[in-house]
């Protein structure tokens, strides 16, 4: 029953309505130790809505949350120890400074005096905000405050971490140390973050969820999906490309699609590419190949396909 | 947990020109008012010295002080209790303290707490005025005592109904104004009530203004300590349960 074990936070088909919409409908899903699970969704899908009913700033119409083992209704107290939460925007008192600002967070958890020193000390230092500890709040610039807010909700070591848009606003070289850090927490944390963002999905998660008009339409591991979007797609380019038929004989490739300039997209069964085939023929027979690309069904597609589906079908 | 949350209401009002800026501006008027008062007492002296039972320094100077320092507050309060809930909600930093493992009664007792140290501290500085007579003349320590209670309790049911308006609004000038609104309302249903009939003064038995006379006269009245104490719990818990609420609905 290790799986059992592993799971950290599960939730049982939760329901949020706002007035007659359902912001947050019959979503259910779990989350173990060592994953990092990705809510993708376009704006309104009720991503952040899900994300505070998990923190448990907001409480759900209908549905459970067990966080380690301890419903967050029921037991908010010793629910809400095992999280740390990053909000849309992060919850920082102006007029303190960084250094009052963990120090008073890591009080509120239950952190002694002692305690609190040394965290704020490790989480600053983690988050790469050494330098700004006699800052205040208000001065700091976007990307600082994202980073006070994710090194607030992650200083008392929770168990799991639910982190809102967490790299918003945030430059490149910022955004990498962050992917880093989110990379670094999953190992020994369950992370659970919000993001409108394919790329950020794909750079950080292990698991990924799509969310459309308040439903989880889509739930994988992202190896899986790497898996089942094994490339079955060469695309190739050539300067003196042969008649469709002679690429369509190549050993492996099942159908030819001409995509014009001399590109062509050839179709294969998942794990038999033949680019050697290609390769070989297109140098034997003076194709000039300038372009050899599989293509992965990418999770852009997917998302694509599942949130402009639904529009149009609705 | 109450105490973190209280230290940090305090230090947040430190941190903001409005509690100075308030606490100058109490002293200011009531330092006007007392040497006012002080005057007065100088040209009436003469005619006390012949009064059998004749009102002494506390009764002329401490009370009529304090009674001025309950309107100031009454303004004032709602000024200072306006941001607790509300500007926490507008900015955003109320997702912390609901996503801490804390209850909302904690919460709700610290930000109560914060803003009784501090108005606790500005009655004391208030008290400070008629105390500083003591040089040269003798006091009435259990009036002035009574009197400082007495104000003590009565802004403490102003911050109890101000902490209760500023969970109803994200906006704090609104939370301020209503919170006015109703003091004042209750305030002169004690004066409405004078002389008439007993459904008026049931009302007006409301008001916690006439609990506050009883004691500026030096009568300490378990039951006008306990109308306060109840006043400020009712509000307390009307602004629990409305947190709890808030959180079910938003």
């Amino acid at each position: 029953m290790a799986m059992v074990d592993d799971v950290l936070m599960r939730a049982e088909r939760l329901t949020r309505r706002y007035g007659d919409i359902r912001a947050v409908d019959d979503v259910s899903f779990t989350l173990s130790k060592g994953q990092v699970l990705g809510f993708l969704g376009p704006n309104g899908a009720g991503k952040s809505t899900t994300m505070r009913m998990l923190a448990g700033v907001l409480a759900p119409d209908a549905g459970r949350i067990t966080i380690s083992g301890n419903d967050l209704l029921d037991q908010p107290r010793q629910a809400k120890r095992a999280i740390g939460y990053l909000p849309e925007q992060p919850p920082l008192y102006r007029e303190l400074t960084v250094d009052e600002q963990l120090r008073y967070s890591a009080h509120l958890h239950g952190l002694g005096r002692a305690a609190s020193r040394a965290a704020v000390e490790q989480v600053k230092e983690r988050c790469g905000l050494t330098g700004v500890g006699k800052r205040l709040n208000g001065n700091l610039s976007k990307g600082y405050r994202q980073r006070v807010g994710i090194a607030q909700a992650i200083l008392h070591e929770p168990p799991v971490i639910v982190l809102d848009e967490p790299t918003i606003g945030l430059d490149p070289i910022q955004l990498r140390e962050m992917r880093k850090l989110i990379g670094g927490l999953g190992k020994n944390h369950g992370v659970i973050l919000s993001t409108h963002l394919l790329a950020e999905v794909q750079a950080t998660c292990s698991h990924v969820q799509i969310m459309r008009a308040g439903q989880l339409v889509y739930a994988s591991a992202l190896s899986e999906l790497e898996r089942c979007g094994q490339s079955t797609r060469l695309r190739i380019g050539l300067h003196a490309p042969p008649p469709v038929s002679s690429l369509a004989r190549l050993p492996g490739v099942e159908r030819v699609e001409e995509l014009g300039d001399g590109r062509f997209r050839l179709h294969h069964a998942p794990g038999f590419a033949p680019h050697r085939a290609v390769v070989e023929q297109a140098s034997a027979a003076g194709w000039d190949l300038w372009e050899l690309v599989p293509e992965h069904v990418s999770l852009e597609q997917i998302f694509v396909e599942l949130t402009l589906g639904g529009e149009k079908a609705e | 947990m109450i105490f973190v949350i209280a230290a940090r209401e305090l230090r947040s009002l430190f941190l903001s020109p409005l509690a100075w800026t308030l606490l100058a501006v109490v002293q200011g008027l009531l330092a006007w008012i007392f040497l006012l008062l002080i005057d007065d007492f100088r040209n009436l002296q003469g005619r006390l010295i012949g009064l059998e039972n004749a009102p002494g320094v506390t009764d002329l100077i401490a009370a009529p002080l304090f009674r001025v320092a309950a309107w100031c507050l009454l303004i004032l309060t709602p000024l200072l209790t306006m941001r607790l809930f509300s500007e926490e909600r507008r900015t955003r930093t109320f997702d912390l303290l609901l996503s801490a493992p804390i209850e909302t009664s904690a919460i709700v007792l610290g930000k109560y707490l914060g803003i009784l140290v501090f108005l606790l501290g500005t009655t004391i500085l208030v008290a400070l005025m008629p105390l500083s007579l003591a040089a040269g003349t003798s006091l009435d320590f259990g009036k002035l005592l009574a009197g400082l209670l007495g104000l003590d309790l009565l802004v403490a049911s102003f911050a109890a109904v101000g902490l209760y308006m500023s969970t109803l609004t994200a906006q704090p000038a609104v939370a301020a104004v209503s919170t006015l609104g109703l003091l004042l309302f209750l305030c002169f249903t004690d004066f409405a009530s004078i002389g008439r009939e007993t459904a008026d003064n049931l009302l007006g038995y409301l008001s916690p203004l006439r609990h506050y006379d009883a004691l500026l006269s030096g009568l300490f009245d378990s039951a006008d300590a306990a109308y306060y104490l109840l006043f400020s719990a009712a509000f307390l818990g009307l602004t629990i349960r409305r947190l709890d609420d808030g959180r079910l609905r938003d």
